[in-house]
């Protein structure tokens, strides 16, 4: 006898296709939307628990400097955070504070990456003049407290290529160089902007060695649009704190679409001119390293390859070997600025 | 007291490879470990070629035959190191990826000086057996000479890669001059007291 049995799911309940489908990249969403939260909570906590936590990221409590002078204090009181958003912020987890500060190619203090945190002053010169030279209405020698005075100090995450294939993610704190540079109004032959670092042989070891062929000061520059670029930007400090010397205190250069070279610390002088400016890397290598140094996977160094970087910080057995962008990944903003030009050539 | 020569040797010749193992475990190679791994390794084949090439020198002049007695082990140890650091290099700096080593290695060119000193070493440990010696005869002596070319090279190759600072490139180029003068200036001598040349 053969007795039919019933199915023991009415039709009605059966869910229809694009429901339980709908459902499912809800939940997926949902997880996604989790992981994202946990990838914030893992900053480190004391992000969080300083100030309200307004700012994205703060050194830890331990290795926080101490106000260079009372102005600087009051400087810092007022930070805009950075934003959620590219391009001034990256979600990409932060190079801790301590790799930031230790891990540092800063020639004027020494050769090895260890060498600018170990023999440079811990505490930050102040007062601090700065040289504006060259085509713009109002050259002079600045004190550095008047020259922040007008600029409102911000939080940028950005990330760091260093031409020797190794890149950080680092919270900046500072302000547009667009920002300084309106201050002393170039005049119409301004095509170029050139940037001087410190040379101070009382403090500064490296600038005495004999075997570094570096012909000190130490030089950069930027055309006048890369300068205005809004990404292009002067740094006065990192992880919401004082910029520390051996990061180029008390202000340097950000560019973060080229490499790390162009980023000069420490800047007595900014001089404005109609013609190219000499830039110390390029003096040094002309066939290695150029004057735009924009990044460029595709563009190799002579003697090593530029299509991957190691994001810092590595362990041996968990690498983070990622592929190098063209311009760091900041193309959007800036690849305009090079319309025409042969990459290759202009490298 | 002799016997206890040759184990302690060994010990030491492989002290930095411990004292780099043990900075791999307790992760102590800073922020970017591939590199540092490859600067170490890399410095400390070259330091094991010069110990080894100072050894003939230190026997002639202190006319103590101990410095040769450990001279092919010192010479495997250059070549050991020489292995760690290439493979370190293929592994931790280059991710093991077959098209960027080849590329590398004919194209950039202190790999290609650096490399050809390793072949060089890597066929002067393959013919260090005694009888391969003993095999080799007279052509032993002429292979094994290349073990100068390869200091060269390694010279050049570390020479190559660094930025500005030379101030180490200097320091095992001029041992390097002067272990090989010692031996240009000790032919000379020889030849001019046989009377075949001055």
């Amino acid at each position: 006898m053969l007795i039919k049995k019933p199915s023991d799911i009415k039709t009605s309940e059966i869910t229809p296709e694009n429901v339980y489908k709908s459902r499912r990249e809800f939940m997926l969403d949902g997880s996604k939307l989790m992981l994202g939260t946990m990838a914030g909570a893992s900053l480190p906590a004391t992000v969080l628990a300083q100030n309200g936590g307004a700012l994205k990221a703060r050194a830890p409590a331990s290795m926080q400097r101490a106000a260079p002078a009372p102005w600087w204090a009051e400087k810092f009181s007022s930070i805009k955070p950075a934003p959620n958003s590219e391009p001034f912020f990256t979600g990409e987890t932060l190079t801790p504070y301590r790799d930031v500060t230790h891990y540092n190619n800063f020639y004027e203090y020494g050769m090895d990456k260890g060498d600018p945190s170990a023999n440079s002053n811990p505490s930050q010169p102040d007062p601090w003049s700065v040289a504006i030279t060259g085509e713009v209405a109002r050259p002079g020698t600045y004190n550095l407290e008047d020259i922040l005075k007008p600029v409102d100090l911000e939080e940028r995450i950005y990330r760091m290529r260093c031409v020797e294939a190794w890149s950080m993610v680092i919270p900046w704190i500072g302000f547009p160089l667009a920002d300084l540079i309106k201050q002393f109004e170039p005049t119409s032959n301004a095509r170029f902007i050139e940037f001087e670092t410190l040379v101070d042989p009382d403090t500064m070891p490296g600038v005495t060695s004999r075997f570094a062929m570096v012909n000190w000061p130490y030089r950069e520059g930027l055309r006048m649009d890369e300068a205005m670029n809004p990404l292009a930007f002067m740094a006065v400090g990192l992880y919401g704190n004082y910029l520390p010397s051996q990061n180029g205190a008390p202000m340097r250069l950000i560019v973060p679409w080229k490499y790390g070279f162009k980023g000069i610390k420490s800047i007595v002088r900014i001089n404005f001119r109609e013609t190219q400016p000499n830039t110390t890397w390029n003096d040094l290598q002309a066939n290695e390293y150029g004057f735009y140094a924009n990044v460029n996977p595709a563009v190799h160094h002579p003697r090593w390859r530029q299509d991957m970087e190691r994001r810092l910080p590595q362990t041996l057995f968990s690498r983070q070997h990622i592929e190098t962008q063209l311009f760091n990944g900041y193309g959007e903003q800036v690849a305009h600025l090079y319309n025409g030009m042969d990459l290759a050539r202009n490298f | 007291m002799a016997k206890l020569i040759k184990p302690s040797v060994l010990l030491i010749a492989l002290l930095p490879f411990f004292i780099l193992l043990l900075r791999i475990a307790r992760n102590d190679l800073g922020p970017d470990p591939a590199q540092e791994l490859s600067i170490e390794t890399g410095e400390w084949t070259l330091r094991f070629l010069l110990i080894t090439l100072a050894m003939t020198p230190l026997r002639q002049i202190t006319n103590q035959v101990v410095f040769v007695k450990h001279r092919r082990m010192l010479g495997l140890f250059a070549l050991f190191y020489g292995s760690v650091h290439f493979l370190s290099w293929m592994t931790f700096l280059l991710g093991f990826r077959w098209f960027a080593i080849v590329e590398e290695l004919l194209e950039r060119p202190y790999i290609t000086v650096g490399f050809s000193a390793f072949l060089i070493l890597v066929a002067l440990g393959v013919t260090s057996p005694k009888p391969m010696v003993r095999k080799l005869g007279k052509n032993w002596k002429r292979l094994h000479r290349l073990v100068y070319l390869a200091a060269v090279l390694g010279v050049i190759h570390l020479l190559w890669i660094l930025r500005t600072d030379i101030t180490e490139a200097v320091l095992y180029g001029s041992i390097l001059t002067g272990l090989l003068g010692y031996r240009l200036l000790r032919f000379w001598w020889t030849q001019y007291n046989a009377g075949k040349i001055g």
